[in-house]
């Protein structure tokens, strides 16, 4: 946790100013029972209305100024708090932003919000928290502390037996307040997760007639949040009584042996009250520092969860010295690729060699799990090959910026994937400065124009989180559209066409080829129709090359390409 | 001594929490519910602003209704805690004056003979007073007088010295008085955990059965991530307020009620100059909170947006990636993150000024007090002890104000949470079911449509007048272009959505006069989107009918092709399937959809054929399991084959969301309208191919 603090050096000078401002409260809070003192004594005692009114006046002063500091030390503090959760917050996200695919996977994308956001919050609430009671709880006890030994040190004795006792009680709970927390935190998140799969796959519940079922299954997840919840609530119900009753007879205890003392002599009556008066202050700072302590074991667990973020290292990351291609043609080589998945035993793809090359449209074709996607998300580096070299424009992707890498490369996932905001802030996620007429020509070529301009409101309608206010299928030509209008040097088709029926297929390759003819477009798909004009099929099986060339060649030479071909097209033929 | 005498019982321990820091915490951190404290209010907070704070708050009570009993104990025990540290530093000034007694009583004994008594010393000291008088000493004169002043409100006994026994009696009685204190807060805290957690406990249950009966439409217009956060975010900090603020609440008004019954027991005119503090500290308070509000408001506000473009980022890691946009989301995440800052820094700094505002006006109390006090004491309408005692009740009395007034700040979160959730509570339900369901057993598969006019919204008309008829085995091909509209065939039929006019009859009823259970059991759906869980393949495949044996599972398996892969699988049908099942292919999902409609064995299918996304060979098996799972049951096939089409017994051609031709294959070519307008031109590329 205190690793995360270093999030806390550029605002040095405010935490410096709230501190001295802080400490400044702490001397007035001390001096102003002295002034109150002062004024009964030597005021209210006498019926010396003069001295009343002129001690009440500085008192009031001091008040007046104490209000002034505090307010202004509230004012620093919270700029300095929430700045600092500011800053944190930005960095996990920049850290996130950096996070290959595989990272992003381990921790999966709703514990990321949640670790941006939430976590972020309960340390920025400790900020706050501490910055007052760090410099004032110790403060108060050392001054209190002081203060007490100098009116009777033998007594003093009795906080060196109540301070560690109260230490050890407050110990002991925080042990037991520790796991309580972390099993709490997994059971929100437990919470969390059956709602968020509830809501996602709402109509399979109701369709398979499931809701009694999942009632069921949010209930045990609610049941045991509730208990957990109510352990740490009962704990805290023990922790502040347990608090308050030790300070309390900390104070009877004063009484009782300084009253003896007194008796025998050993110490004036008056040395008493003033004693009874800086245990409560030192007191007091252990009851600060108590809130504070309760706040500790969330916080702490949440700093875990942000210092897992931060200390992930992508594995994926820009070369030091990175090279910039000479050429900028799109040409796509693999040689002699491997991929296996960390930790796995065998490769997902092994001694994979082939040129994609420009103004040429190379497709892979290939049984489930034969590797084809995994084969093309290497080539924007989700991924990096294990084993062997892939090129683009004659540079290992590796010895070049992510950044140089992506600007060729035009990227249309299987599952389309919209931002909110509208049709052309969308189309315009390819390139900013894309005029209106290429969105249309973009549009016109993925075969979106004639729907989006059946919007009422065209290019500016409005799209949804996810795209979801508009079809499967309209979702994936507009993600079409937005790679069209980058003008890549390189089209990537992760099985982009699934959600089109076939006429919508055709008519958009048939387009495409127009568009792209100086482009390399390398195409995942299943049907046959969709690849059997292409210029080089790459056929995939079980990570491995089977053979490479053309429809007519392959169907002489590859038995696995034959075999795909004839079971996709007996049917037709029986019709 | 004197200096020292008079000081004594002003210094009880009353002086104690409360009157010192401005920098103590007001408001402690507790037993926390998850993802809050200002601003942890999650994901789509949208509008924080209360409308309805009071009516609000008493349906918030209304759930606390069946813990009335224990609410009961609650208050007792909070009011025995109150009264117990209200007396407490009445018991130690008792005893404090017992010890001072003593102490002055062997003082005295050097200049007074043993036994004198309290009286007799007074008389003593007031004719030495006359005497230094006469000799001109006015000082010493005074000081006599003071002595004999204080000495009149004790009971000393000159020479017996400190009455130990006493003491111990009093000081003991504290103790079990602050323990009682102890105790009674912790029964307090421990009824009021059942309390908030039973209540909170229920009200996450009501939310989720009332999710259960909320139409798709709600879940189709509303974002995910907004309900998700009311179901934890808003619900978990209603139970912190609970929690922490209602008895903190209770206790600090009982607090003002206890140290206001006190003040004006002893002085009926200086409390009414304290009672002058609370309106004051109400006003400000009401200023400051209302001036939070707003902050607050903007703060979750703020919150939500972030949280918003962080998901979406997040969720879209890949495409911002290869677009080469991180940089434009990091500056977006920034700008959001800036706006977040401003407000939550606002918030924070505003609510934070209540305290230092209340300290001074406390300080501004205290010093009226003196002044006025003194005054009397002068006057000699009241002793100097009730001044005393007045003084430390009147700043007993910041502690409590202090945090009813954080409380209404806190409360005002709590107010808006709460209403979030009721809005979620109070949404329209689906129709209720028919009160005398017709239950057919297991269904023929007989499906009609008659006169069915449906549309989502009213100035839109979808589906006007739809009357067709599928007997039972027979398959219905549903054809039309991409985004057609068969989601809302599926809607219809499954009864996800409510038609306007007309009736969907299943073996002649009609489907409004069946349970939804019982309609929906009749069918069996594999859509391309194909639904599984996070859980065990076993599991998954049990989905439609709890009671399958392992047998029939790995038989549907086998007849789906797929119980070959599974077997491949580490640990086979233990496998864990993944949130997304990312981990197995798109075409194994398909096929585990298959094998779980086979378990299930429903009359009826809704099928999707669009297998694009699988490689030929798993779609040849695909093929395969869906022909062996339509043998014998009524499908509703979303047909991109022409053999499947050219075989169905009826076509529903749709566009635009409209059923716009039925009829056979023969009948829609012979009619030649836009089916064989589609026809000609989607499945001659096809026909070309194969030829």
């Amino acid at each position: 946790m205190m690793r995360l603090f270093r999030f806390l050096k550029p605002y040095w000078k405010q935490v410096a100013l709230v501190m001295v401002l802080v400490l400044l409260q702490a001397i007035a809070n001390l001096y102003l029972p002295d002034l109150n003192a002062n004024i009964i004594n030597d005021g209210v005692a006498k019926g010396d209305t003069g001295f009343i009114m002129t001690e009440g006046t500085r008192m009031l002063v001091v008040a007046l100024l104490l209000g002034v500091v505090s307010i202004v030390s509230v004012y620093w503090g919270a700029r300095t708090a929430m700045a600092f959760g500011r800053d944190l917050r930005h960095e996990v996200f920049h850290t996130v932003q950096r996070f290959s695919l595989a990272e992003l996977n381990a921790f999966g994308a709703p514990s990321l919000i949640t670790r941006t956001t939430n976590d972020v919050q309960q340390m920025q609430m400790l900020v706050v928290m501490g910055l007052n009671i760090m410099v004032m709880a110790p403060f108060m006890a050392i001054g209190g502390i002081i203060m007490a030994v100098r009116q009777d040190a033998p007594l003093s004795l009795l906080i060196a037996v109540v301070i560690p006792l109260m230490a050890i009680i407050l110990g002991f709970l925080m042990r037991n307040a520790m796991p309580l927390f972390k099993s709490m935190q997994q059971r929100i998140d437990r919470v969390n997760q059956v709602m968020r799969e509830k809501l996602t796959g709402i109509r399979v519940i109701r369709a398979f007639v499931r809701s009694d079922f999942e009632e069921r299954r949010f209930d045990v997840a609610n049941r045991e949040l509730s208990e957990t919840m109510l352990g740490v609530g009962r704990l805290f119900a023990v922790m502040m009584p347990t608090v308050m009753a030790i300070f309390n007879l900390a104070l009877v205890a004063t009484m009782w042996f300084g009253g003896l003392r007194i008796d025998s002599g050993a110490m004036p009556i008056g040395n008493l009250t003033a004693f009874l008066t800086y245990i409560m202050q030192i007191l007091m700072s252990v009851m600060m520092a108590t809130f504070m302590f309760v706040m500790v074991p969330r916080a702490a667990a949440s700093a875990d969860r942000i210092n897992e973020v931060l200390e992930t290292q992508p594995q994926i990351a820009d070369p030091v010295e990175p090279i910039v291609p000479e050429v900028r043609t799109g040409i796509v080589e693999f040689r002699d690729v491997e991929f296996r998945y960390p930790g796995a035993e065998d490769p997902v793809l092994c001694g994979i060699s082939f040129t994609a090359e420009p103004g040429k449209t190379t497709a892979i074709v290939g049984s489930t799990g034969s590797g084809k996607s995994t084969l093309i998300n290497l080539i924007p580096r989700f991924y990096d090959v294990t084993g062997g070299h892939l090129l683009v424009d004659g540079v290992d992707v590796r010895d070049m910026t992510q950044a140089e890498l992506w600007s060729r490369i035009g990227f249309i996932p299987q599952a389309a994937f919209l931002f909110s905001g509208t049709v052309a802030s969308n189309l315009r996620y390819g390139r900013e400065d894309a005029t209106e007429a290429e969105l249309w020509h973009a549009l016109d070529v993925a075969q979106g124009k004639g729907f989006v301009s059946a919007l009422d409101e065209g290019l500016e309608a409005p799209i949804t989180q996810g795209g979801t206010n508009v079809s499967g299928g309209q979702r994936q030509r507009l993600a079409i559209a937005r790679a069209l209008v980058k003008r890549p040097e390189i089209y990537v088709f992760d099985d982009s066409f699934s959600a089109l029926d076939f006429k919508t297929d055709a008519a958009l390759r048939a387009a495409l080829a127009d568009d792209t003819a100086d482009a390399t477009v390398i195409i995942v798909a299943q049907r046959v129709s969709t690849i059997m004009h292409a210029d080089m099929i790459v056929v995939l099986d079980e990570g491995r090359i089977m053979g490479t060339g053309t429809h007519d060649e392959l169907l002489g030479c590859c038995p696995t390409y034959g075999e795909i071909v004839r079971s996709q097209l007996t049917e037709e033929e029986v019709a | 001594m004197s200096e020292n005498t008079t000081h004594a019982p002003g210094r009880t321990p009353a002086d104690g929490p409360g009157s010192g820091g401005s920098g103590g915490p007001g408001r402690g951190p507790g037993p926390g519910g998850p993802m809050m404290g200002p601003g942890g209010h999650g994901l789509m907070a949208g509008g924080a602003k209360t409308r309805d704070f009071k009516g609000t708050m008493k349906r918030l009570g209304g759930y606390l209704k069946p813990e009335a009993g224990k609410l009961v104990a609650v208050v007792l025990l909070t009011t025995l805690a109150v009264a117990a540290s209200v007396a407490g530093p009445r018991i130690l000034g008792i005893a404090t004056n017992v010890l001072f007694e003593g102490v002055v009583g062997s003082a005295l004994a050097e200049r007074l003979p043993e036994g004198t008594t309290g009286d007799q010393a007074i008389e003593m000291l007031q004719d030495a007073a006359a005497q230094l008088r006469e000799q001109g000493d006015e000082t010493g004169a005074s000081q006599a007088e003071q002595l004999a002043d204080m000495l009149s409100g004790m009971d000393v006994v000159v020479g017996t010295g400190v009455d130990f026994g006493l003491v111990a009696r009093w000081l003991l009685i504290l103790a079990a008085v602050y323990l009682l204190s102890a105790a009674f807060n912790w029964g307090q805290g421990y009824i009021m955990a059942g309390i908030t957690q039973r209540t909170i406990y229920g009200l996450r249950r009501q939310v989720d059965e009332k999710l259960a009966r909320l139409p798709l439409k709600y879940f189709d217009d509303n974002s995910r991530g907004d309900t998700l956060s009311r179901v934890t975010n808003d619900i978990d900090n209603i139970a912190q307020t609970l929690q922490q603020q209602a008895a903190q609440i209770l206790s600090s008004l009982l607090t003002i009620v206890g140290v206001l019954g006190m003040m004006f027991w002893i002085s009926p005119l200086l409390a009414v100059i304290s009672l002058l503090v609370i309106p004051a500290s109400v006003l400000v308070a009401m200023f400051i909170a209302r001036r939070s509000r707003t902050q607050f408001a903007a703060q979750w506000e703020k919150t939500g947006t972030l949280n918003g473009h962080v998901e979406e980022m997040f969720t879209g890691h890949n495409v911002v990636k290869v677009f080469g946009r991180q940089a434009e989301a990091v500056e977006v995440f920034d700008r959001e993150n800036e706006g977040l800052y401003q407000a939550s820094f606002r918030a924070q700094f505003i609510s934070s000024t209540i305290q230092p505002s209340l300290h001074f006006l406390n300080n501004l109390n205290y010093v009226g007090v003196a002044v006025i006090g003194g005054l009397k004491v002068a006057s000699g309408s009241l002793s100097l002890g009730d001044v005393q005692a007045f003084i430390q009740y009147s700043r007993q009395f910041n502690q409590p104000i202090v945090q009813t007034a954080s409380a209404a700040n806190v409360l005002q979160s709590a107010a808006a949470s709460a209403e979030r959730v009721f809005e979620l509570l109070d949404a329209p339900e689906e129709v209720p079911e028919t009160l005398e369901p017709v239950h057919l057993g297991r269904a023929e598969g007989h499906v009609e449509f008659r006169n069915v006019r449906f549309s989502y919204s009213a100035d839109k008309p979808l589906i006007e007048d739809l009357s067709l008829e599928a007997l039972p085995g027979q398959t219905v091909a549903i054809v039309g272009p991409t985004g057609a509209g068969k989601t809302t065939l599926v809607n219809l039929l499954m009864r996800f959505y409510e038609l306007q006019d007309g009736g969907i009859l299943i073996d002649g009823v009609d489907t409004r006069d069946m349970t939804r259970d019982d309609l929906r059991r009749t069918f069996g759906m594999v859509l391309q989107d194909t639904w599984l869980f996070k859980g065990t393949i076993r599991e998954n495949l049990a989905y439609g009918r709890e009671d399958a044996t392992d047998e029939e599972i790995m038989s549907a398996a086998h007849a789906a092709h797929v119980d070959h892969f599974v077997r491949t699988l580490a640990d086979g049908y233990d496998t864990e399937l993944n949130d997304d099942s990312s981990n197995i292919s798109q075409g194994q999902r398909q096929l585990l959809t298959i094998a779980r409609a086979f378990v299930a064995d429903p009359p009826i299918l809704i099928l999707d054929e669009a297998t694009s996304s699988v490689d030929t060979r798993t779609e040849a098996l695909i093929q395969q399991a869906m022909a062996r799972l339509m043998q014998g049951r009524t499908s509703f096939v979303i047909a991109h084959r022409l053999s499947t089409i050219r075989e169905a017994d009826l076509i529903l051609v749709m566009n635009e969301g409209a059923i716009i031709e039925q009829g056979t294959h023969h009948e829609l070519m012979a009619a030649d309208g836009f089916y064989a307008d589609l026809y000609n031109s989607q499945f001659t590329e096809a026909f070309d191919e194969a030829s």
